[in-house]
């Protein structure tokens, strides 16, 4: 449930709204990163995102790690990586 | 993946189980992982089995999953019944049971249940359907419940009116300080949760030292992340010291996330008490929508039954919740309660200890070798 997948920033695509298309191994998507306000993100940052939001922001080393750990997790990434390819936000 | 190895790393793996064997001699050692993260990489790479044997790990209440009583599915399961509202949950949360099936056996049944990613999605789809009331079925600990304020504040600014939200947000310390409390166990500490200390930091556990006298680690979900924080609660039992350290800094900051802290106070409030499955009612403990959200609150815009439902008899989550007993010790593991057919809702989420257990815990060839020594059990 609390499970994190790194993502990397591909493009804010609304800066009000505080939305971004994120990278998570190779799909993409638009997530909030309202969490972040205040905190600089960026076009190549690394975010931990967790049920469509940006909740961290960490560096490639952890994201590396991180998307190790998770994709050990067999059928609960591949769970994630499809509902995260499938669902949009408003 | 080039930073993998280093936490991976079979000579680091054997180094802290050595120095962990040194510093842990002959005392007997309980450390309690809040986290079902945890559970699941310990069961996934067989870590208990690396330990001593006088160095336990026994698994806490940190599914949000496992902990929703009966009595609240059935709620949503009536809600899912009536035929103007679509119900929309995690995927983890639509095969827990309650007393008439699952929300997925009620889809099944034509009701419109569905499954979402993000509670941002279940507000997309309020929008997309004005003519029916899209009910999101919350779950989650302080790692979710920020997002769930995010959908809210969006559906206000949004204007829109057929979206509620069904809270069943819980909260992290109440239920650390009842199995302090319960004299069913006696811990000499705790790995903190990683997730939910991005968002709450690691202030709220300092009651553990200094109430309670037990040291607590926020600790990673890698391997060497449960080594490295079980090596540092020993030293801290061994050097006399009893404190809040963080071993997951690299995630999480000490002040966790005043954004989502923000967001949590605008939306939210705590109830009087919360009913945990196995763990009872506990003050305190859960999350519900506050004035300025009420036109958003599910149980404030239907009259739901409400009825409390006990668990069944043969079930045992409340004991392995609440690290009483280990998976396998309950009756109905693996025989009559499977992750096809669960009976009790550790057996649901895949960060339930008993799913972890079966899936996993069972295979712990993989790390034995990983050390480069056999199993040393099962």
């Amino acid at each position: 449930m609390c499970l994190g997948i790194p993502g990397q920033v591909v493009e804010i695509t609304d800066a009000a709204g505080h939305l971004a298309k994120v990278d998570v191994s190779g799909v993409q998507r638009t997530i909030s990163i309202r969490l972040l306000a205040g905190q600089p993100v960026e076009p190549n940052d690394w975010v931990l995102v967790h049920v469509g939001f940006a909740m961290a922001r960490i560096d490639e080393h952890e994201a590396d790690l991180t998307l190790a750990a998770v994709k050990q997790m067999g059928q609960s990434y591949t769970d994630e990586l499809e509902a995260f390819e499938a669902t949009a936000i408003v | 993946m080039k930073f993998v190895d280093e936490f991976r790393d079979p000579a680091a793996a054997r180094a802290l189980v050595s120095a962990i064997g040194d510093l842990a001699g002959d005392d007997e050692f309980k450390f309690m992982e809040v986290c079902g993260g945890h559970t699941h990489t310990i069961y996934r790479h067989g870590i208990e089995h690396l330990l001593p044997a006088n160095v336990e790990l026994v698994h806490g209440p940190g599914c949000p999953v496992c902990v929703i009583p009966m009595g609240r599915v059935d709620d949503a399961m009536w809600l899912a019944e009536k035929p103007d509202v679509i119900i929309t949950s995690f995927g983890d949360m639509m095969r827990v049971p309650g007393s008439r099936g699952s929300l997925l056996e009620a889809k099944a049944r034509g009701a419109d249940v569905r499954f979402v990613y993000s509670p941002l999605d279940s507000l997309k789809i309020a929008t997309e359907t004005p003519d029916k009331h899209v009910v999101f079925f919350a779950v989650g600990f302080e790692t979710t419940a920020p997002s769930t304020a995010v959908t809210l504040v969006r559906a206000k600014d949004l204007g829109v009116t057929n979206f509620s939200v069904f809270c069943n947000h819980v909260t992290i310390v109440p239920p650390l300080k009842a199995i302090l409390d319960s004299p069913d166990l006696r811990l000499s500490g705790f790995l903190g949760p990683g997730h939910v200390s991005t968002v709450v930091g690691n202030r709220p556990y300092r009651f553990v030292p200094e109430v309670y006298g037990k040291p607590i680690v926020v600790a990673g979900f890698e391997p060497l992340d449960i080594l490295a924080s079980v090596h540092m609660l020993l030293a801290q039992l061994r050097e006399g010291r009893c404190e809040v350290e963080n071993q997951y800094s690299r995630v999480v900051p000490e002040e966790g996330n005043p954004q989502a802290l923000a967001l949590l106070a605008e939306t939210f409030e705590l109830r009087p008490h919360f009913e945990w499955r196995g763990l009872g009612f506990i003050s305190q403990s859960a999350l519900k929508l506050n004035d300025r959200y009420a036109q958003f609150d599910a149980e404030m815009r239907f009259d739901m039954p409400g009825v409390r439902v006990a668990d069944p008899k043969a079930c045992q989550c409340g004991e392995v919740l609440k690290g009483v007993i280990k998976p396998w010790e309950c009756k109905v593991f693996g025989t009559a309660c499977t992750p096809e057919t669960p009976i009790g809702t550790c057996m649901v989420s895949p960060e339930g200890a008993c799913a972890a257990y079966y899936n996993f815990g069972r295979l712990h060839r993989e790390t034995a070798l990983l050390v480069g020594g056999p199993p040393s059990r099962g």
